[in-house]
C-alpha cells in the first residue's frame, strides 16, 4: 500500500509537471477568443456557431465578462494569450484606446455591427400606459425637485406624478450598477430626462452636482435591481401586471404573446424606429479586432467576414432572429468595407 | 399516571404536574422536528416538482419528415439547404409564393442539411434516390407542438406566423411530425440554436476538470492529513496550520477563481479556459474539505489498534499504512466524493479563469477550452430563447443525476467499508 501510495502520488506530480510545461509552451492558438459585453454575446457567439459550421476553422471561444472587463483583457497586450476580440455594448473610450496602446496594441479595427433598443416592458394584462423620459426620471430618481428645492422621491404612484398615468404603485425592474444595460438606461433615461425637467436646473445651480443628482436612482424600492438574468424580468412581470421591466430588445421579441411595450415619447420600439433613429432608448454595438493577430490566429478576417456578411448583419439575417436591430444599408456597407481593409480606429 | 393514590413525595399533585409539562414539552419537540422535516421535504418536493415540470419536455424534440430526392448535382456542390427546402415545399400545398417559402424555409433546424449530409457521406450510394428523411425541427415549431407557443394571440404578437401555423397543421394532418427522445441533448456541443444544444461538451469539461483535481487534491489531502494527525509534533506551528486550514475550508470560491488568474493565468502563462487550471482552483478548494474529512477519519480509529500495531514491533509507518489508514479509508473516500461533488456544482471561480463562456467544440484535452455543467446551466438561463427554458431544467437534473450519483457512491462505500468498535 505504501509504496503503491507513493507511486501513485509521484505519477501524479510528474503528470501534473508535464501538463504545465506542455501548456506553458503551447502558446500559439487556431481558435480565435472573444470577450467582452454579455449584450453583444448572443450575437458574437450565433456568428461564431455559423462560422464553425463552415468546417474550415475551429468554433471561436466567446466569453461573456462585460464591455469594461472585456476591453481590459482585450487591451493587455499582443500575444496568443490575450484575446483577439472584444465585444462592447458603448463606443470604447479614448483612456482604453491608450491603455491598449500603452500595451502594444497599436492598432484596432472597430466595426459597429447594429443596434440594442432598449426595452420598458409590461404585461399584456395590465392596460396600455405611454411613457416619456421626463416621467420615468421623476417616477425613479432619488431626489425630484418640488416648489424649487431637490427633496427625497415624494412619488409612490404613476398618478401622483401625472393624473393620467394609472393609479398603481410604481415599480420598475432593471439591470443592477454592473450592467451595461444600466450604463445606457442611466445615459439616455435618467440624464436625458431630467434635462427635461426645468425646475432640476433651478434647484441644482452646479453642473456636476446636477448631473449627479439626475442618475442617482431612488432605493425606496420604486426600482428593483433584478440581477442580470433578464428572462427572470420577464417571468416576474406576467407574474406582477402593475410591474415595469427594463432590458434589452430580444428579450421582448422572444415575449411578445406575454408583454407590451410603453411608447418612449410617442415612438413605439420597432426595428424600423431604432433603424431611423427615432426611438431614444437604443444604442449601437460594436465588436473591436486586434490588427496585430490578423494573419497570426487563422480565421480572424474570415470570421469578421462572415460578421459582417449580408446573411449575418443584413435585414433578414440570422442575427436578426436573434434580436440584432440592423442597420441602414450604408452603414452594414461601411462595416464590410473596414472588416476587408482592417481600417484602423482613429478617435 | 397522574392516579396517584400513595401520596409520596414522589407522586405528589405538584410531581404529576411537573410530569405532564416534561411529557408535553417532549411531544411538542417531537412536532417541531417532524414539522421541520415535513418544510425541507415539502420544499424539496416543489424545488424538484418545478425542474421536472418545467424541464422534462426538453428530452422530447420534434422531428419533421421529408422525402428528399437527393439530386447528384445538388449533392456534389454541398446544396442540402436547397435540397431539404425542395421537399418541404412539396408537402406543404400551399408553398407557392416567394413569401410563403421564406416564411416555410425557418421550419426546418439550420443544422438540418449537415444531419442530411452526414447521412450522405455515411452511405454515398444514397445519391440519386428519394429517401425519406426525419430531421429536426427548428426550436419555435418545437415549442408550438409542445404548447408553448399560443397561437390564440394576434398574429403581430406570434414568433410564428399564420403561413407557418397553417404549414405545421398540413403537416400534422399527413403525420409527418413526430416527436422523438432527443439525443441531441447528450451528444452535442452548446449551440445558439436550441434544437441543435447538448451538455456533452459541459459533461466532458466538467470531467476533465475533476480528473485534475481529484489527481490533485486527493494525495496532497490525504498526505497531509496522515502527517498532521498521526506524525506532526502537537506545537505552535502545527496548530497555526490547523487553525489556517479550517479558515480554508470556509473562504468563498471566488476567491480561489482570482488566486488561479493571478497564479495560474498571470505567473504560469497557463491557457484562459482550460480545465487544467479549473481543476487546480477546485484542488485549491477541495483541499482543505479532505484534509478535515480525512482528519476527522484517522481521529475516529481507535488508539488500540496503534498501540498493537506497534506492540507487537510496526514501525509508524506500517502502523499508519497497514492498519490505520485502511480502516479510516471509508471516512475519508466520503469526504473526498463530498468534496468533488461540491467542485462539480462550482460556478464561481470558473468565472475568473475563463471557463464561463460559449464553447462549442468538445474539449479533447486538458488544455483545450472548456465549460462546465453548473456554467452551461447558468448560460442556458440567460439565452432569449424559450426553448432554451426547458433546457435549463434538463441540464439541471443532468447535474442532479451525476451529485445524486456521488453521494450514493458515497453512501454506498461508507456502508461496505464501516467498521463499528
Amino acid at each position: 500500500m505504501n509504496s503503491k501510495k507513493l507511486a501513485v502520488t509521484a505519477a501524479a506530480v510528474v503528470a501534473m509537471t508535464a501538463a504545465f510545461a506542455g501548456a506553458a509552451n503551447a502558446q500559439s492558438r487556431d481558435q480565435i477568443r472573444a470577450v467582452g459585453s454579455s449584450t453583444v454575446f448572443p450575437f458574437t457567439t450565433a456568428v461564431a456557431e455559423a462560422f464553425g459550421k463552415g468546417g474550415k476553422f475551429k468554433t471561436p471561444v466567446v466569453e461573456s465578462t462585460g464591455t469594461g472587463g472585456g476591453l481590459k483583457l482585450f487591451c493587455a497586450g499582443v500575444g496568443p494569450q490575450h484575446p483577439d476580440v472584444a465585444n462592447a455594448s458603448r463606443r470604447i473610450k479614448k483612456s482604453e484606446v491608450e491603455q491598449c496602446a500603452a500595451n502594444g496594441v497599436a492598432q484596432i479595427t472597430e466595426l459597429k455591427v447594429g443596434f440594442d433598443g432598449i426595452a420598458l416592458a409590461y404585461s399584456k394584462q395590465a392596460p396600455h400606459t405611454d411613457l416619456t423620459t421626463q416621467i420615468l426620471w421623476k417616477a425613479l430618481a432619488k431626489d425630484v425637485p418640488v416648489d424649487g428645492k431637490m427633496v427625497a422621491n415624494p412619488y409612490k404612484k404613476w398618478s401622483d406624478i401625472d393624473p393620467k398615468l394609472p393609479n398603481k404603485e410604481i415599480e420598475v425592474l432593471g439591470p443592477p450598477p454592473t450592467s451595461g444595460t444600466r450604463d445606457t438606461f442611466n445615459e439616455l433615461v435618467m440624464l436625458e430626462g431630467c434635462k427635461k425637467v426645468a425646475e432640476v436646473k433651478a434647484a441644482v445651480a452646479d453642473e456636476k452636482a446636477r448631473e449627479k443628482a439626475c442618475m442617482t436612482i431612488r432605493e425606496d424600492g420604486g426600482y428593483v435591481e433584478a440581477g442580470e438574468n433578464d428572462n427572470l424580468i420577464v417571468q416576474k412581470l406576467t407574474a406582477n401586471p402593475d410591474a415595469f421591466g427594463v432590458f434589452g430588445y430580444s428579450f421582448y421579441d422572444q415575449n411578445r404573446d406575454k408583454l407590451q411595450t410603453a411608447k418612449m415619447d410617442g415612438v413605439e420600439l420597432s426595428p424600423e424606429a431604432v433603424q431611423a433613429g427615432k426611438y431614444e432608448l437604443s444604442r449601437p454595438l460594436f465588436i473591436y479586432i486586434k490588427n496585430a493577430h490578423a494573419g497570426v490566429i487563422p480565421g480572424i478576417r474570415e470570421f469578421i467576414a462572415e460578421y459582417t456578411s449580408e446573411r449575418a448583419m443584413g435585414e433578414d439575417g440570422y442575427l436578426g432572429d436573434k434580436g440584432l436591430i440592423s442597420m441602414p444599408k450604408a452603414e452594414r456597407d461601411a462595416a464590410r468595407t473596414s472588416a476587408t481593409n482592417l481600417t484602423p480606429l482613429q478617435l | 399516571m397522574s392516579v396517584a393514590v400513595t401520596k409520596s413525595r414522589y407522586q405528589s399533585e405538584e410531581f404529576s404536574a411537573r410530569l405532564r409539562r416534561r411529557y408535553a414539552a417532549e411531544r411538542r419537540f417531537r412536532i417541531a422536528g417532524m414539522v421541520a422535516v415535513g418544510i425541507a421535504s415539502l420544499m424539496l418536493v416543489v424545488l424538484l416538482g418545478s425542474i421536472i415540470s418545467k424541464g422534462y419536455t426538453a428530452f422530447w424534440q420534434a422531428q419533421i419528415r421529408l422525402e428528399v430526392t437527393l439530386d447528384k448535382q445538388q449533392v456534389e456542390e454541398r446544396n442540402y439547404t436547397a435540397l431539404l427546402r425542395q421537399a418541404l415545399y412539396a408537402q406543404v400545398p400551399t408553398a407557392t409564393d416567394r413569401a410563403t417559402r421564406r416564411s416555410l424555409n425557418d421550419l426546418l433546424s439550420s443544422g438540418a442539411p449537415y444531419e442530411l449530409e452526414a447521412k450522405v457521406n455515411a452511405n454515398p450510394s444514397l445519391v440519386g434516390t428519394t429517401q425519406t428523411v426525419w430531421v429536426r425541427a427548428d426550436d419555435e415549431i418545437d415549442q408550438f407542438m409542445k404548447g408553448f407557443i399560443r397561437r390564440d394571440v394576434p398574429e403581430s404578437e406570434r414568433r410564428l406566423n399564420d403561413v407557418k401555423i397553417a404549414a405545421i397543421d398540413a403537416l400534422v394532418a399527413n403525420g409527418s411530425i413526430r416527436s422523438t427522445f432527443n439525443t441531441t441533448l447528450f451528444t452535442a456541443g452548446d449551440s445558439r440554436e436550441p434544437e441543435q444544444a447538448g451538455i456533452l461538451g459541459a459533461v466532458v469539461g466538467s470531467a476533465l476538470t475533476l480528473v485534475v483535481t481529484m489527481l490533485l487534491s486527493v494525495p496532497i489531502g490525504i498526505a497531509a492529513a496522515v502527517y498532521l494527525e498521526e506524525f506532526a509534533p502537537k506545537n505552535r506551528w502545527t496548530d497555526l496550520i490547523e487553525v489556517n486550514i479550517n479558515n480554508l475550508a470556509a473562504v468563498p470560491s471566488i476567491i480561489f477563481g482570482l488566486l488561479g488568474l493571478a497564479v495560474f493565468l498571470g505567473f504560469f502563462g497557463l491557457p484562459r479556459s482550460a480545465p487544467l487550471v479549473g481543476g487546480l482552483v477546485m484542488a485549491l478548494m477541495t483541499l482543505p474539505v479532505i484534509i478535515i474529512a480525512s482528519r476527522v477519519a484517522l481521529k475516529a480509529v481507535p488508539p488500540s489498534i496503534r498501540e498493537a500495531a506497534l506492540g507487537v514491533g510496526a514501525s509508524p509507518l506500517q502502523t499508519v499504512t497497514h492498519h490505520v489508514l485502511p480502516l479510516a479509508l471509508p471516512g475519508i473516500l466520503t469526504g473526498t466524493i463530498i468534496g468533488m461533488a461540491r467542485a462539480l456544482g462550482e460556478t464561481a471561480p470558473l468565472l475568473m479563469i475563463g471557463m464561463v463562456a460559449f464553447i462549442v467544440d468538445i474539449p479533447g484535452g486538458l488544455t483545450d477550452s472548456a465549460t462546465a455543467i453548473p456554467v452551461q446551466i447558468y448560460m442556458w438561463a440567460d439565452s432569449p430563447e424559450r426553448a432554451f427554458t426547458e433546457r435549463t431544467s434538463a441540464a439541471i437534473m443532468i447535474l442532479l443525476a451525476f451529485l445524486i450519483l456521488m453521494n450514493g457512491l458515497a453512501v454506498f462505500l461508507r456502508k461496505k467499508f464501516e467498521r463499528r468498535w
